[in-house]
């Protein structure tokens, strides 16, 4: 008898990996964006089984809320249109895919021999309040630099986006 | 009750697809969004691993690698926006030349 | 499978409920139209819709209908999948929304009981910006792709205050539960009850002008409607989507109203919990006497009426609001009605707000727009976290 978190697990994963299949398939920029939208919902429903609701929550409004809509935006100003089709390059197809495909295999491998002995992730969600004391107590160095990262970046991209006048 | 090793291959999954897609596709907001592809599976392994071990520092990471994420986002797209509008294409073979 | 829901019997309560809070918040919607309509033609000196059924009832009904049988065509060279997504998208994500929010004390008034329902509500917010977004640029027309730039950008940038204007509540109760963000606001000194804009070491009405400024254009409402307003820009984002579709962007606008009604009565208003002290339990009869009184206006006001249908319908609608008044004095059914009588009686005031800013204040324009939201809306918002801060730090 399946459980209901293996049930959902495997809806929200091939849900995750289907959008991204369908990221690197599609030839339409705004599709990938689509897709990949669909791949961060599927991951933030993830995070809620998990037990991580904060970060699921922040996942939906900061990544899938305000990243892809920046995304989004620049895909519609620059009016990018669809590749132009060429087919894979002989080197691509047969050594680069494989390759690829290797690479992922091994990953997977070693990271399932490293976890065998770790204990199933249990339901019982995380509270916000112990994340918010790790990150205002230990973590509040790491924290003040990114804000004051953010607001580079925020400066960065008005200065170079800016037209000449 | 799930496995981690379960959202680990899931992880690895995504990646191995973020890197295929960064490698092989020639649009660059495309290849943008296949690194984004990769951030995400490697926040879900941080936070799988913080879960399964009952600590806290694997999210509070994946906070980080949220936030450093939207900067780079943000950077990024604005030096798409620029070559774009210098070199009027958003093909990446079209912009291996230190000059035009 | 009948194995899975005879472990989990929470799935058939959670469906059928979530059924009942659809079936109900449509109908809301499709009558908050007319009211909408009703009452802004009354600021302008005229009647409204009248002609459908006593009072134009029916208005809505006749609009459905009339929605059906209208053309659907799709706009030469528009992306189909994208153009077909973006009402759908709207309107699923704002028919979410319903089921975070409890109505009442008891478990049953409720479809789920999330611990992070507030943040989940902004997350649904966040999202509703595609379907701006999206279905402005799959017209491949001008007018609705500078229509839905301009929303959107106004939407992402209002978000911000939105969310910040709420976390001087989220400080004073420390859980992002909203069940339990109405019981925080439970008690009264000298009878004025404990609700976040009146109590607390420091009063949360600024939070409270600022949520509800913000939320006002993040749902791109009057005064801030200017991306999608007839006037200006032939009508935005919704400009080349027809009947059906346009009807989906147009629920899709109002049940956002509605959510935004709701969570500002929960946050600040008390939500469920009535304004007058629980001692006075004489008040557990206001539900009866406002639906009796409602009962016979609406019998004199049917006997009066020109038409032969309208004599017969609204006596006979006043006639069931009778019923339902004394069905409410009894023991049982008055604590059950409380609760929703007093949250319903909120969001109708936060409805007729809405709608009489509409049809008082004038637009305001782009820039206008934008420059009130970073400059001026934002630092408040700010502010007000601060203060809230200091002042919890302070006083307790």
């Amino acid at each position: 008898m399946i459980s209901v978190e293996l049930l959902l697990f495997c809806l929200f994963a091939g849900l995750a990996v289907l959008g991204a299949v369908s990221l690197i398939l599609m030839r339409h920029p705004i599709h990938s964006a689509l897709s990949l939208i669909v791949v961060m919902v599927a991951l933030a429903c993830l995070y809620l089984l998990i037990g991580a609701e904060f970060i699921a929550a922040l996942q939906i409004i900061v990544y899938a809320g305000a990243i892809m809509v920046l995304f989004v935006f620049v895909i519609m100003l620059l009016n990018a249109g669809e590749e132009e089709r060429t087919n894979l390059s002989r080197m691509a197809r047969y050594v680069g895919v494989p390759l690829a495909v290797i690479f992922t295999l091994q990953l997977a491998y070693w990271m399932v021999r490293a976890s065998a002995h770790f204990r199933a992730v249990p339901g019982a969600p995380s509270l916000t309040k112990d994340l918010a004391l790790g990150l205002f107590r230990e973590f509040v160095m790491p924290f003040e630099l990114t804000a004051i990262l953010i607001l580079v970046a925020m400066l960065g991209a008005v200065v170079l986006a800016r037209r000449e006048s | 009750m799930v496995p981690v090793s379960y959202y680990l291959v899931l992880s690895a999954v995504l990646f191995g697809l973020g890197v295929v897609g960064f490698v092989f596709k020639r649009n660059i907001i495309t290849i943008f969004m296949s690194i984004e592809l990769m951030l995400n599976a490697v926040n879900l392994a941080f936070v799988a691993f913080s879960r399964s071990l009952g600590q806290v520092e694997g999210q509070v990471f994946v906070f980080f690698v949220i936030i450093v994420a939207a900067a780079e986002a943000a950077v990024g797209l604005a030096i798409v926006i620029l070559i774009a509008r210098n070199r009027q294409s958003l093909n990446v073979e079209r912009v291996d030349l230190l000059r035009l | 499978m009948s194995e899975l829901l005879a472990q989990h019997p929470i799935l058939i309560g959670a469906t059928l409920r979530s059924i009942i809070a659809l079936v109900v918040l449509l109908t809301a919607v499709a009558y908050l139209t007319w009211f909408e309509r009703k009452v802004v033609a009354h600021i302008q000196s005229r009647w409204g819709p009248w002609m459908v059924g006593p009072h134009g009832l029916l208005q809505p009904l006749a609009d459905a209908v009339k929605g059906i049988f209208k053309e659907d065509p799709t706009p030469a060279g528009a992306d189909k999948f994208v153009y077909h997504l973006a009402p759908f998208l709207s309107l699923s994500l704002a028919l979410t929304s319903i089921a975070l929010i409890p109505f009442g004390p008891q478990k049953f008034l409720g479809v789920s009981n999330v611990n992070i329902g507030l943040l989940f509500l902004f997350s649904i917010t966040s999202l509703g910006v595609y379907g701006v977004a999206l279905g402005g640029w799959s017209s491949n027309s001008k007018y609705p792709l500078l229509g839905g730039l301009r929303s959107s950008a106004q939407m992402v940038s209002y978000e911000i205050s939105l969310t910040l204007s709420v976390v001087g509540v989220l400080l004073m109760v420390q859980s992002f539960n909203l069940r339990e963000i109405i019981e925080h606001q439970q008690g009264t000194t000298w009878s004025l009850p404990h609700w976040h804009i009146f109590a607390g070491p420091f009063p949360q009405i600024l939070g409270f002008l600022c949520y509800f400024i913000a939320a006002v254009a993040e749902t791109n409402r009057a005064p801030f409607d200017l991306a999608e307003a007839e006037q200006e820009l032939v009508g935005g984002f919704h400009t080349e989507y027809a009947s059906m579709k346009f009807a989906t962007f147009f629920i899709a606008e109002y049940t956002a109203m509605v959510t935004v009604a709701i969570v500002a009565s929960l946050l600040f208003l008390g939500g469920w919990l009535s304004p007058f002290p629980a001692s006075w339990t004489w008040t557990e009869f206001i539900p009866t006497v406002v639906c009796l009184a409602g009962a016979a206006l609406l019998v004199w006001d049917g006997l009066r009426y020109p038409t032969k249908f309208g004599q017969i319908l609204l006596p006979i609608v006043g006639l069931l609001l009778a019923g339902v008044g004394l069905l409410c004095v009894i023991g049982g059914v008055r604590e059950i009605v409380q609760g929703p009588f007093w949250f319903l009686s909120k969001i109708l005031a936060f409805l007729f707000i809405y709608v009489w800013v509409r049809g008082t204040l004038p637009r305001f324009r782009y820039d206008q727009l934008m420059g009130f939201g970073w400059k001026l809306l934002l630092p408040v918002a700010l502010a007000n976290v601060l203060l809230t801060a200091l002042a919890e730090l302070v006083f307790k």
